[in-house]
């Protein structure tokens, strides 16, 4: 008789425990989607999934690290070499950025407009560690304390990436321009036409949207950030116009644009620092020490 | 001193969340079975005084910070399927290991049916028809994990054996 008692007493309590969990996660799910209130919440229990997914990035590290160890001399000697050329290039143009920076910031001067602020980036190695497939994220080895903050830009060597969606312990979530979610303000280079990218949630095509089908764009066409929205800095590349469409009856074009950003191939990412947006003043601080 | 169930317990979800999040090529990525849910239901059906829905809601917010869903998202899902478990643990035990690996399929998709509901409703939804797969291969695993958790808990948790 005590343990049938037992047994319904749990399981009414069961029940109001259920019921009660079932609230609070839908309260946290709509403090988390409407405020974004919850970003110290995540960062805290991020701690806790942090020793996970650092013993899931060492087999990465260690076969990175063995590639590293068995490269024969004389490739790196080649490598060496082709590194040393291409350095060479990139001052001379180097050379001529500079002259026209300066150059630049004299006319504008003369215009009266205040200097571009200028642009710090910080190295992130990405962990490898899956996410929901179904969502374009990364992880990053950044977090806070390296100055990381929401909205933070993220390019590589080609182009823009993503950016920072979460920070969280030792790490932070950048989502990639090719979510389905994402959508960066444009600018086509050749005409100045602006736009925005769209994510189509497959990492080698964008999709530029509410274009008219007159507009005057064509294929291979670069386009790179407007920086309106104040998200992404201006004049990064985003992608090159690789398929226009213009069905008949329907108002918009269909242009499709391939990433100039290489999004699944990079294993080392730049978070970019420019004009820090103004609700946080703690970080601007750190990034001026 | 903590005791000795609690430590299997606690190990086998820090693996199965690892398992979660381990980079995998894309084709094995879509059809990756939810680790967390199956070691989870495996508990809540064997040692139900001990797994219960508050650690299936710990967990579920462990799986939304490492997935970067909404917190909260896996949580539900979790609880509610837990919760499933304790009241048909007495039935699910007697079942065969295949009506069980049935069973676990149903409650998986449960599980997706929510967290998709959600995703639904923020705008998220995935557009595909290989959405369920994971729940799929998640039953097929079923008899070999409860197999292997079940030998973990005769070795790790005889308390619970009166």
């Amino acid at each position: 008789m005590v343990e049938m008692n037992a047994l319904f007493q749990t399981r009414a309590s069961l029940f109001v425990r259920t019921i009660i969990l079932v609230i609070v996660s839908i309260a946290l799910m709509v403090a988390d989607h409407r405020w974004n209130h919850l970003e110290t919440l995540r960062s805290g229990l991020s701690n806790l999934i942090y020793p996970l997914r650092y013993t899931i990035n060492i087999p990465g590290e260690f076969i990175v690290w063995v590639d590293k160890s068995i490269t024969s001399h004389s490739n790196l000697l080649d490598e060496n070499q082709q590194l040393k050329e291409q350095q060479l290039l990139a001052q001379v143009r180097m050379q001529k950025m500079d002259t026209l920076e300066l150059e630049n910031q004299r006319l504008r001067k003369l215009l009266g407009t205040p200097r571009k602020a200028s642009e710090r980036v910080l190295i992130a190695e990405i962990f490898s560690v899956d996410q929901d497939p179904y969502k374009h994220l990364i992880t990053i080895n950044k977090d806070e304390d390296d100055g990381a903050y929401i909205g933070q830009a993220i390019i590589d060597a080609n182009g823009i990436m993503g950016q920072i969606i979460h920070v969280e312990a030792n790490a932070s979530t950048v989502m990639l321009i090719s979510d389905s979610n994402h959508a960066v303000p444009i600018q086509i280079n050749r005409t100045g036409l602006r736009g925005t990218v769209f994510g189509t949630g497959d990492s080698s095509k964008l999709e530029l949207r509410f274009i008219p089908h007159n507009a005057e764009i064509k294929f291979g066409d670069v386009v790179t950030s407007s920086g309106l929205g104040g998200r992404f800095p201006p004049n990064y590349p985003v992608g090159t116009i690789s398929n226009i469409e213009r069905p008949a009856g329907e108002t918009f074009a269909k242009i499709e644009i391939t990433p100039a950003a290489k999004l699944e191939q990079s294993r080392e990412v730049l978070m970019l620092w420019h004009n820090a947006p103004p609700d946080n003043y703690g970080i601007e601080d750190k990034i001026k020490k | 001193m903590i005791p000795r169930p609690y430590i299997a317990i606690l190990i086998s979800l820090s693996v199965a969340l690892m398992l979660n999040m381990l980079p995998l090529p894309d084709w094995a990525n879509y059809s990756r079975p939810d680790w967390v849910t199956l070691v989870l239901i495996y508990w809540a059906m064997a040692l139900p005084q001990i797994a219960g829905v508050m650690l299936a809601f710990i967990f579920g917010l462990l799986l939304d910070v490492s997935q970067s869903t909404l917190l909260g998202q896996h949580a539900v899902a979790l609880v509610i399927v837990i919760f499933l478990v304790q009241r048909l643990y007495l039935r699910i035990r007697v079942y065969t290991l295949i009506q069980q690996a049935l069973f676990v399929g149903v409650l998986l998709i449960i599980k997706q049916l929510i967290v998709l509901w959600v995703d639904g409703i923020t705008d998220n939804a995935p557009d595909t028809h290989f959405y369920f797969l994971p729940s799929l291969v998640g039953a097929i695993f079923w008899p070999w994990l409860f197999i292997l958790l079940r030998d973990i808990r005769r070795r790790f948790c005889t308390i619970s054996h009166h």
